[in-house]
Parts: C-alpha cells; sequence; structure tokens
C-alpha cells in the first residue's frame, strides 16, 4: 500500500487561483444585479470587470462607433459583454487548453 | 474628283439649323451640309447618307443629345461627333467626352466666336481627309503607343498637356524619338509618360527622324512605368500629413488597409499617446485616447486576473465592427465593415494582426 500510496495522495495544495467561471450582470450605474460567479472569486475584480466594460460601452459611443457586444480575448480567459440598456451582461469562460 | 464631305446638324431650333448651314456651306473644304430637328430624324439621316460628321445640340425635347450620341457611338462608331450646346456645365461637358465625342463647343454667341467655331470644324474636316485619330478619350498614352508599336505602324504622336507639347515618334512599330520642351529620347519620353491628362493627335510619319533611342517600346514602357510608380511612392510619402489622414501606399497603416474588410485604421504609440498614424479616421485624436486607455486597462485587467497576455479585442457595432490589437509599442484599433460576422471579423483581424506586427 505504501507504494500505491504515492499514487493515491493528493498533491499539496497550490496557490494558483482558478480562472473564473460564470456571468454576472451589471446596471447602468455600476451596480452588481446578479452574479453566477464563484464566491471565492474577488468581489473587486468583478467590479473592476464590469467598471471597464460599462466604460468601453460609453466612450465607444462617444467616438460615434456605438458597440453593442464585445470580446476580450486573453490568453487564458475570455470575457464576452453584451450591452444591456445602459448596463452590461458579462460572460467570463477560461480557455481549455489540450 | 473626290466625294465632298457631309456634314450633319442636329438641333431643334430651325433658325440656329439655317444659320449653321449657310456658315458650314462656306468652309474651304465646302461639305455638303444636312440638318434634322430631331434625334430620329437625324438617325434616319445617317442611316441614309455617309456623314463624316455630326454636330449636335444637347437639350432637345424627345430624344436628347446624350440619347442621340448613345446610338451614333453604337451604330457609327468611326463618325465624328461635336457638341454644340449653350450648357454651360462641367459636368455634362466631362459626361459628353465620356462618350467619346470630338469636341464640346459652347453656341456661338459673337462674331468671333462665331469664326472659332467655323475654325474647329474645318479643322476637324481636314484630319478627316487626312485619316486622323479619333476616339482616344479613353485610352492611355502607353494603349496608344502599344497599338502603334504592336500594328508595326510609323507616326508622329502629337500631345498637348494644357500649354505644353510633346511629340513621340514611331518608325515601324519602334520608338524612336520623343520631345518635350528642351528635354528628348527617353528623358521626354518618360516625362510625357507621366502625363496624366492632355489631348492626342496622331501626324503622319516622320521617317527622316533620327534615331535616339535604342531600347525596344516594351522595356522603355517598362522602365517608364516604374519609374512613375517610385516617384509617385515618393511623393505620397514627402507629402506627410495626406499620407497618415488618407492612407496612401506610403502609409504605416497602408498594409492593414488593404486587409479584408477594414474600413480604417489607427495605431497609437504606447508611451505617447499624440504619436499616432490614422487611416480613414474621422477624428483620430478621440480614437487614438479612447483606445491608449481601454488598451492601458486591459493589459492591467489581464494581469490581475493572471489571465496571460491580452490577445485581442472585438466589439460588434451597429454602425461599425472594431478590433483592437497589441504590440509592445503599439496599440491598434481597426474598423471593419459592419455586416461581417464574428468570424470574418477573427478572420479579418488575424490577417491585420499579420501585417502590421510584421
Amino acid at each position: 500500500m505504501g507504494f500505491l500510496g504515492l499514487f493515491s495522495k493528493s498533491s499539496p495544495g497550490t496557490n494558483v487561483a482558478k480562472l473564473p467561471s460564470g456571468s454576472f450582470t451589471i446596471d447602468r450605474t455600476g451596480r452588481i444585479v446578479a452574479s453566477t460567479l464563484p464566491r471565492a472569486f474577488d468581489e473587486k475584480l468583478t467590479q473592476e470587470i464590469g467598471n471597464i466594460v460599462l466604460e468601453m460601452f460609453l466612450k465607444a459611443q462617444t467616438v460615434n462607433l456605438p458597440l453593442r457586444e464585445v470580446f476580450i480575448h486573453y490568453a487564458g480567459l475570455k470575457i464576452t459583454a453584451r450591452e444591456l440598456r445602459g448596463g452590461a451582461m458579462i460572460f467570463l469562460a477560461p480557455l481549455k487548453t489540450g | 474628283m473626290p466625294e465632298r464631305l457631309k456634314i450633319l446638324i442636329l438641333d431643334d431650333e430651325q433658325d440656329l439649323l439655317d444659320l449653321y448651314r449657310d456658315l458650314l456651306s462656306k468652309l474651304p473644304s465646302q461639305p455638303e451640309v444636312f440638318t434634322a430637328n430631331s434625334g430620329a430624324r437625324a438617325l434616319a439621316l445617317l442611316n441614309s447618307e455617309k456623314c463624316s460628321l455630326l454636330l449636335t445640340d444637347l437639350n432637345m425635347p424627345g430624344m436628347d443629345g446624350f440619347q442621340v450620341l448613345t446610338i451614333v457611338r453604337r451604330r457609327f462608331p468611326s463618325l465624328r461627333t461635336v457638341v454644340m450646346t449653350s450648357l454651360v456645365d462641367e459636368q455634362i461637358r466631362a459626361r459628353a467626352y465620356a462618350m467619346g465625342i470630338d469636341l464640346y463647343l459652347e453656341k456661338p454667341s459673337g462674331q468671333e466666336e462665331v469664326q472659332l467655331f467655323v475654325d474647329c470644324i474645318e479643322s476637324l474636316l481636314e484630319r478627316e481627309e487626312t485619316g486622323g485619330f479619333r476616339g482616344v478619350q479613353s485610352k492611355s498614352l502607353v494603349d496608344l503607343i502599344q497599338l502603334e508599336c504592336l500594328s508595326q505602324s510609323s507616326s508622329v504622336l502629337k500631345i498637348t498637356n494644357k500649354s505644353v507639347e510633346a511629340r513621340i515618334w514611331i518608325q515601324d512599330g519602334d520608338v524612336i524619338d520623343a520631345s518635350v520642351g528642351e528635354l528628348t529620347g527617353e528623358a521626354a519620353f518618360k516625362v510625357i509618360l507621366g502625363w496624366k491628362t492632355g489631348n492626342f493627335e496622331m501626324l503622319a510619319a516622320d521617317p527622316k527622324r533620327e534615331r535616339t533611342i535604342m531600347s525596344s517600346y516594351q522595356g522603355l514602357l517598362l522602365d517608364t512605368a516604374q519609374a512613375i510608380d517610385e516617384s509617385q511612392a515618393t511623393e505620397v510619402s514627402a507629402a506627410g500629413e495626406p499620407s497618415v489622414a488618407e492612407g496612401g501606399t506610403a502609409s504605416p497603416l497602408g498594409a492593414v488597409s488593404r486587409c479584408k474588410g477594414v474600413e480604417f485604421a489607427l495605431s497609437v504609440d504606447i508611451a505617447d499617446k499624440s504619436k499616432m498614424d490614422a487611416w480613414g479616421v474621422e477624428n483620430p485624436a478621440a480614437l487614438a485616447e479612447w483606445t491608449h486607455g481601454l488598451m492601458h486597462k486591459l493589459h492591467a485587467l489581464g494581469e490581475k486576473l493572471k489571465a496571460g497576455q491580452l490577445v485581442k479585442v472585438e466589439g460588434m457595432g451597429s454602425q461599425s465592427n472594431l478590433g483592437f490589437l497589441s504590440r509592445p509599442d503599439r496599440e491598434l484599433c481597426v474598423g471593419l465593415r459592419r455586416n461581417m460576422s464574428q468570424s470574418e471579423i477573427a478572420a479579418s483581424l488575424s490577417e491585420v494582426g499579420t501585417k502590421w506586427v510584421s
């Protein structure tokens, strides 16, 4: 068993945070009204994502290039945001590898 | 005895027809003058009489001058045509010339103008007698030279550009000399081929002309075309502002602007947002500021999320789709056609990325 135990033992815990998966809705004032993101995910980061997205929609209008949907591609995460009456519905999806 | 040349005059005003008939009957070439007061009558006359020249008004009831010219061009392609009108409008003039007319004259109003009108018509008839050249309005100079050389012709091509007159001598299908101002030979030939507009006239060959150009006409045309391309590229980049704002081939965004679906593009320096290149952008400063700020925030967000490098941003809009890309030193924003699907946007952005990064 001692030998097999080497395989059955869980590896020591790591500090690597998982990329969030889920969605949230933010209203035009920047208030998060609904979220399916894991509780472990920092709410400040959720708010920051929401603020950046709202500002993006707003600034796009000021340069006469209004947007209804944006896709932000990071190497490990895709953020999709849909404009929603001044607010936005935002989806976070970690990219699958392999 | 040579056959008399025939002229047909078309105008809806009978008094004017009578006046023109009197004037043109007295020309030195003594042409036979026919008149018609409607387009239908004119076409019937052209079918029955072998006319050398048609003078037509434009503004007529029923079939107007343009309709007549359209039919004439198709049915009688070798017929010389002169528009004689009181319409003073550059657009109409250009449209008439685009239809292949030989001359666009305003109706003469004074004695001096009447004399000029008569001289112009006589000159056209003289050219008819000596086998002059026509139908060059839609041909470039290169086309003309190629045609002459391919058909092993001998002629002198006289080109007038504003007040400058130039000549190209062609002998047995070879370009043997050219002259413009004090320039002769290949140097003159290159200058002449750089002209974009002008009037052309074929003159009789001049076999006594001494040959100064020894290159083949193909090589000559190729060299000249290359020289013109290079000089145009230099002019565009030297102009500075237009190349940035309008994105000529020399613009830093020239390659990006040629990618599928790209309507405008702007790149901005990461360290200094006032340093930008723009092509087709209405308000570059505002777009540069937004691009700069947005990309800065998204890079910072990526670091906080530990989501890896920011690859690209796509935006679907009601007026235009947008794409944003990053390079270590610059950010890029491109406007893409509104009706593109997301997969088409992705493909176009990929092409843009390849060209912009490289």
